[in-house]
């Protein structure tokens, strides 16, 4: 209750001495949903230069990682914010899932400490975020509880949150199961790897960051 | 051999926080099965993966959770605010939550009618299905 009615004060604060143009934007989800790659989407079309690498082994991203400045234009509006790219959040970390992926066990074991430094990491940051774009893997079942849990984490802290349902150009992509699992929120079927409907993607980020 | 072990709400609702998530990781690391009477917090929640996460190790590989409570699908919005406040104040009362070690709970697969479990055997994996 008290990190609620703090976070909201915090954000009250910001919005007197900080223009409210200007936001921290995260994105969040579970690993492999496509974070990253949506992050370098977005450098690229508004920044000409990529973020961070996205890779098919999970927990790629482990530290947080950050654009001070990206901003976006749509319908003749501008909007401003610091984009920042968490690394996937999960309840469970095996060393043996990576060496799936041709790593050694010393790699494999190095990524799964990181790992689990970077979940901790991207829980502690969302008392930092104003608004936050939660990337799904369209193709999975949305009802897992780390979803859930991300989802209610910003809910009670008021965060406005956009829900990316990614990978839309895979064949067992179910947008409509997305929606359903979290009828409260706007979901925006995505690629972020094609760039299928991401304008559409970036005018509905316009309204959800007000 | 599966262990399933039932918390009544009674047994954690006066612990604080920290103290109930780190009841129910011991009792995880034992390798049992929890069926809690009721759900925690989502700040609960997050800090609960928070806290596997430090203790990820060679034996300990992280849990799996669900959580499963009734929901009203059409609630006019002033109804569902109080409801929640409700339910804050009761201590999120309602619903169950299973969380076991990932060792031995392969997944838990949760749709809006059933929770299917699938558990690690020596032979494979076992399907385990729940219905609300």
């Amino acid at each position: 209750m008290l990190k609620k009615i703090g976070g909201s004060i915090k954000r009250f604060l910001n919005s007197l001495f900080k223009s409210k143009k200007h936001v921290r934007l995260g994105l969040y989800g579970p690993p492999n949903s496509g974070k990253t790659t949506l992050a370098n989407k977005i450098c690229k079309d508004w920044l000409g230069e990529e973020m961070g690498t996205a890779s098919r082994i999970p927990h790629e991203t482990r530290e947080i990682q950050f654009k001070e400045s990206v901003t976006i234009k749509s319908n003749g509006k501008e909007l401003s914010f610091k984009l920042i790219d968490t690394p996937g959040i999960a309840t469970k970390i095996d060393y043996e899932d990576f060496l799936r992926f041709n790593l050694n066990q010393k790699e494999a074991k190095e990524r799964a400490k990181e790992a689990t430094k970077g979940v901790i990491e991207a829980i502690k940051w969302l008392d930092n975020m104003d608004a936050v774009v939660v990337v799904l893997d369209s193709t999975k079942n949305p009802y897992s509880q780390v979803n859930i849990t991300i989802i209610g984490n910003l809910a009670a802290r008021d965060i406005p949150v956009l829900i990316a349902a990614n990978k839309v150009d895979l064949r067992k992509a179910n947008i409509k199961k997305v929606e359903s699992a979290f009828p409260q929120y706007k979901v925006m079927g995505i690629s972020a790897e094609r760039g299928d409907n991401i304008e559409q993607f970036y005018k509905t980020l316009f309204k959800v960051v007000k | 051999m599966l262990t399933l072990q039932y918390i009544p709400n009674n047994e954690i609702e006066n612990l604080n926080s920290e103290n109930k998530i780190r009841k129910l990781l011991s009792l995880v690391k034992e390798d049992k099965i929890l069926l809690i009477e009721g759900r925690l917090t989502s700040s609960e929640e997050a800090r609960l993966i928070e806290s596997t996460m430090e203790q990820i190790s060679k034996s300990f590989k992280g849990i799996e959770i669900c959580t499963v409570y009734p929901q009203k699908k059409r609630e006019v919005q002033f109804f569902d605010k109080l409801r929640k406040e409700v339910l804050n104040i009761l201590g999120y009362r309602q619903g169950i939550t299973i969380i076991g070690p990932a060792t031995i709970i392969k997944d838990i697969k949760r749709d809006p009618t059933k929770i299917e479990l699938l558990t690690r055997n020596n032979k494979g994996t076992r399907r385990n299905v729940i219905k609300k």
